[in-house]
C-alpha cells in the first residue's frame, strides 16, 4: 500500500487541479480524497507531496532504447531506468533495433527483456515495413498481438505514397496509428543541419525546412485517402506545423510531437560538436518559435523525447561523420517547465503533453482515479539542479545539456504502483 | 603586439588587429624569400606536425617549406598513408600526433570544424590549413598581403568574388578578412552556389547571378575554382558556366585597368578564368604563391617560437636584409 500525501493533483482528463491525496494498493489506484483527510494507512508507505505536482504518468511516444543489438550504447535496463528519472512511466521504443524489431518474435523478446528489468512500461512500436526497408508490409497484425502500440520506420522516412498507403489502409483496420519520420531524401541529401545563416557560416551541409514539410504534406494526403491515424514524428518547422493544423482542422485523425531539443534550441546554437546533431536538425529561430505556439495552442500532441543513445566513440568524430541524435529522457520535463516559467505553456498544457496528449496517439486513456493503473509522476516546479551527465543513468552521454542548471525535476515515478525512481537515491 | 595566438582555426575569430600584425609580420619574410640562402635558426629544435586528411600540394609545401626555412623540422601524415584508412579516427590520429610532441599541427581535412574538434580536444596549437567549406585562414592572410603589397592597403575596397561560393572556404575566410577593413563586397556565381544567407556573413555583401554587373568597380577579383565533381552536384553544364563566369579579359576591363586578379589556385586555364587573364599584367597568382610562404614562416613564428626566441627571429629575418 502507498499513499501520496498532500500533492497538488494535475489531471488533464478530468480538469482536476487540487490538492488530494491518493491510495494506491495493488498496482492501482484505490482512492483519491481531498488533502485533509485521514492519515497514512497502516502497513503501507507515505509519501508526502507537499508542494509537489502528481500527475498521471508521462508517456514517451519516441525513443530508442537500442536493445537488441545496440546494448553498447543503451539496455532496456538503463534506458528505462534513465526514463523514470525523467519523470516516466511509459516509453515507446522505435523499431530500429538489431535486428529490427519487424516481427512478433524481436517484440515478445523485448517485451520479455522489459519485463525482467525495466524500471517503466515498455510499449514497444513495430516497423511498418520489413526490416524498414520501404520494399513491403512487415508483420503487423502479429506484432500487434504480441504487444506493439504503432508502427514507424523511424529513421527512414516511408519511401513512397504507394507504400504508406499499404501501411495505412492496414492500419486502420488494425486500428493502430503510423508514425512517420518526415523526410523528403532528396532534399535532404547529406544535410548535417538546417539550412540557413548558421550553416553558411560553419560551412555545413544544410537541409531546408520543406525537406520535412513536402513529406508531412504528402502522408497528411495519404491520411486523407485512407482514414488512418497518422502521427508526425519530431515535427520541426513551422511548415509542418501548419499542415498538421489545417489536417486537424478538416477532421482528419493527424497528430504529432515535438522534442524538448527542437522547443529550446535553433539552428544558432550549432557549433562543431556532434552532441548538436540531430535529424530532424534544430530549426530556425522562427521555427522554434513556431513548434512552442504548437504546443501551447493544442495544434502539437505530445511532447517526446527521440532519446537516442550513441557511445561516446561515435560522436566524438567530426561534425559531418557523427550519427544524428542526442539523449533526452533526464532533461525533457526540466526543459518543459523553463517554457512554463517563461509564461508560455500553462502547467496543465504541459501536463497533458506528457500524458493524455501521447495516450491519446496511441488510443489510450490516461488519468487518475480508482480503478485506474497507478502510474503516477510526481514532480517539483522549484528543485534547482544541474543535469551532470555523469550522474546520467543512461549509457550514454550525448547531450548539450550536459552541465545545464534546471528548475524542477521529477522527485516519484510511480510505475504499476511501485516507486520507479525516488530523487536523492 | 597583440595577443598570443593559441590556435589560428579561423578568421572570424580573429579581430582586425590581429590580423594587422600578422601582416606586418608577414612583411620581412616578404623580403627573405628573396635571399640568396634561405634559412633561418629561429625554430631550430621545433617540430611542426603537417596533418593533410585531405589531398593538399600547394598548401602542404608552403606550410613544409615555410617551416624549413625558418630551420623546424616536419613531420607528414597524408590520408594516403595514414591509419586513416584502417578506421582510426581523427581523435586517435591526432592524439597519436600529439604523442610525438610535436610543437603545433597544421591541418587540412574535408570536413567543416574537424580543425576546431581536434583543437578542442589537445592542448596544441593547431592551425587550419583548410576544413571543408568552412575556412581557410592562410588563404585569405596570404590574399590580403598580397592586395596590400599592390593597393598600399586592404581597407574599403570593392572586392568581387566569383565562383562556387556555398562551397568554397576561400570565400569565407575572404569575407571576414577583408570584411573587417571595412571592404565591400560582391558575390557572383550560379544562383545554386549563392545562397541568400552569405549577405549575412558581412555588413557589406551582396550578391548578383551576372558577371558584368558584378565586375562594375571592383578593385580586387577573386576568381574561385570550380572543382568539377561539385559541377556534378546542381548538374550545370561545364560550357555553360565558362559562357556566363569565365573571368575573360572583356569582362575584366569593366572592373578596369587597377583591379586586381586573385585565384587561390589550382587553377584551370579555360574555365574560371582565360588564360590572358591570369597571365596579365592584373594577375597576382605568383605573388599569392610567394607571399603565403611569407604569411605561414610569420605565423609558425608568432605561434610556436618563445620569447627570447621571438626577438632572435625578428632581429635574424632583419639582419639578413
Amino acid at each position: 500500500m502507498l499513499l501520496i500525501k498532500n500533492g497538488r493533483v494535475i489531471d488533464p482528463s478530468s480538469g482536476t487541479d487540487a490538492k488530494r491525496n491518493i491510495w494506491i494498493d495493488r498496482g492501482r489506484v484505490t482512492r483519491i480524497a481531498p488533502a485533509e483527510g485521514p492519515e497514512a494507512p497502516p502497513n503501507g508507505e507515505a509519501l508526502d507531496a507537499t508542494g509537489l505536482v502528481v500527475a498521471p504518468g508521462f508517456i514517451d511516444l519516441h525513443c530508442h532504447l537500442r536493445e537488441p543489438g545496440g546494448e553498447s550504447s543503451e539496455t532496456i535496463e538503463t534506458g528505462t531506468r534513465a526514463a523514470a528519472r525523467g519523470g516516466f512511466t511509459a516509453v515507446c521504443p522505435m523499431p530500429n533495433t538489431r535486428p529490427v524489431n519487424d516481427n512478433a518474435s524481436v517484440t515478445r523478446a523485448i517485451l520479455e527483456r522489459a519485463a525482467a528489468v525495466a524500471s517503466t512500461h515498455v510499449w514497444p512500436i513495430g516497423a511498418a515495413s520489413l526490416g524498414s526497408r520501404g520494399e513491403s508490409l512487415a508483420e503487423i497484425g502479429a506484432m500487434q498481438k504480441a504487444g506493439i502500440v504503432a508502427v514507424s520506420d523511424d529513421g527512414r522516412p516511408i519511401p513512397s505514397a504507394k507504400l504508406l498507403r499499404q501501411v495505412m489502409d492496414y492500419c486502420r483496420e488494425l486500428d493502430l496509428p503510423v508514425i512517420d519520420h518526415c523526410e523528403d531524401t532528396s532534399l535532404f541529401a547529406g544535410a548535417v543541419m538546417r539550412e540557413g545563416r548558421q550553416s553558411v557560416r560553419l560551412g555545413l551541409r544544410g537541409m531546408p525546412a520543406a525537406a520535412e514539410s513536402i513529406a508531412v504534406g504528402r502522408d497528411i494526403q495519404v491520411t486523407e485517402l485512407t482514414g488512418c491515424r497518422f502521427h508526425v514524428a519530431h515535427l520541426s518547422s513551422q511548415a509542418s506545423l501548419d499542415l498538421v493544423r489545417a489536417g486537424k482542422k478538416r477532421g482528419l485523425r493527424v497528430s504529432c510531437e515535438v522534442t524538448p531539443h527542437h522547443f529550446t534550441l535553433c539552428d544558432e546554437d550549432v557549433v562543431y560538436d556532434a552532441r548538436f546533431k540531430m535529424n530532424p536538425p534544430l530549426a530556425s529561430k522562427e521555427d522554434r518559435a513556431a513548434l512552442i505556439e504548437g504546443l501551447a495552442d493544442g495544434t502539437v500532441d505530445a511532447i517526446a523525447t527521440d532519446h537516442a543513445p550513441h557511445e561516446a566513440a561515435t560522436k566524438e568524430v567530426e561534425f559531418d561523420l557523427a550519427p544524428f541524435g542526442i539523449t533526452g529522457f533526464e532533461t525533457a520535463l526540466a526543459l518543459a517547465l523553463e517554457l512554463v516559467r517563461a509564461g508560455k505553456l500553462s502547467l496543465l498544457r504541459l501536463v497533458e503533453l506528457f500524458t493524455t496528449g501521447p495516450a491519446r496517439v496511441l488510443g489510450r486513456k490516461r488519468s487518475i482515479a480508482p480503478g485506474e493503473p497507478a502510474d503516477l509522476t510526481v514532480f517539483s516546479t522549484d528543485h534547482l539542479w544541474t543535469f551532470e551527465v555523469n550522474q546520467s543513468a543512461s549509457r550514454s552521454g550525448n547531450t548539450p545539456f550536459d552541465g545545464r542548471k534546471f528548475r524542477g525535476a521529477p522527485m516519484f515515478t510511480i510505475v504499476a504502483g511501485r516507486i520507479a525512481y525516488r530523487r536523492g537515491e | 603586439m597583440a595577443e598570443r595566438l593559441r590556435d589560428l582555426l579561423s578568421i572570424e575569430d580573429l579581430t582586425a588587429q590581429q590580423i594587422a600584425f600578422l601582416l606586418d609580420e608577414a612583411k620581412p619574410f616578404q623580403e627573405f624569400q628573396r635571399y640568396l640562402l634561405k634559412k633561418l635558426a629561429t625554430l631550430r629544435g621545433k617540430t611542426v606536425a603537417l596533418a593533410f586528411f585531405e589531398a593538399s600540394t600547394r598548401t602542404r609545401i608552403s606550410f613544409a617549406t615555410a617551416a624549413s626555412r625558418l630551420g623546424a623540422d616536419t613531420m607528414n601524415l597524408q590520408a594516403e598513408s595514414s591509419s586513416l584508412k584502417k578506421g582510426e579516427s581523427l581523435l586517435d590520429t591526432a592524439r597519436t600526433l600529439d604523442a610525438m610532441k610535436p610543437d603545433c599541427i597544421v591541418m587540412r581535412h574535408s570536413c567543416s570544424g574537424a580543425a576546431d574538434f581536434v583543437a578542442r580536444h589537445l592542448d596544441i596549437p593547431v592551425i587550419n590549413a583548410g576544413d571543408g567549406t568552412h575556412e581557410h585562414p592562410t588563404q585569405a592572410l596570404l590574399d590580403a598581403l598580397t592586395i596590400r603589397d599592390r593597393r598600399g592597403t586592404i581597407e574599403n575596397l570593392n572586392v568581387t568574388i566569383i565562383g562556387d561560393i556555398l562551397h568554397s572556404r576561400v570565400a569565407r575566410s575572404n569575407l571576414h578578412l577583408l570584411g573587417k577593413f571595412g571592404c565591400r563586397f560582391t558575390l557572383c556565381g550560379p544562383p545554386m552556389w549563392l545562397p541568400r544567407e552569405f549577405e549575412c556573413l558581412g555588413k557589406r555583401v551582396r550578391r548578383s547571378s551576372k558577371i558584368d554587373d558584378a565586375l562594375e568597380g571592383a578593385d580586387v577579383v577573386i576568381v574561385l575554382r570550380v572543382q568539377q565533381e561539385r559541377l556534378h552536384e546542381p548538374s550545370l553544364p561545364l560550357d555553360e558556366y565558362i559562357l556566363l563566369y569565365q573571368l575573360t579579359p572583356e569582362r575584366l576591363q569593366i572592373a578596369g585597368p587597377d583591379a586586381l586578379v586573385l585565384h587561390p589556385g589550382p587553377m584551370i586555364r579555360g574555365l574560371e578564368i582565360d588564360p590572358a587573364v591570369a597571365d596579365g599584367p592584373q594577375s597576382c597568382v605568383l605573388e599569392q604563391v610567394t607571399n603565403g610562404l611569407a604569411v605561414r614562416m610569420a605565423l609558425l613564428f608568432v605561434m610556436i617560437a618563445t620569447g627570447s626566441e621571438t626577438d632572435d627571429a625578428r632581429g635574424s629575418a632583419h639582419a639578413a636584409h
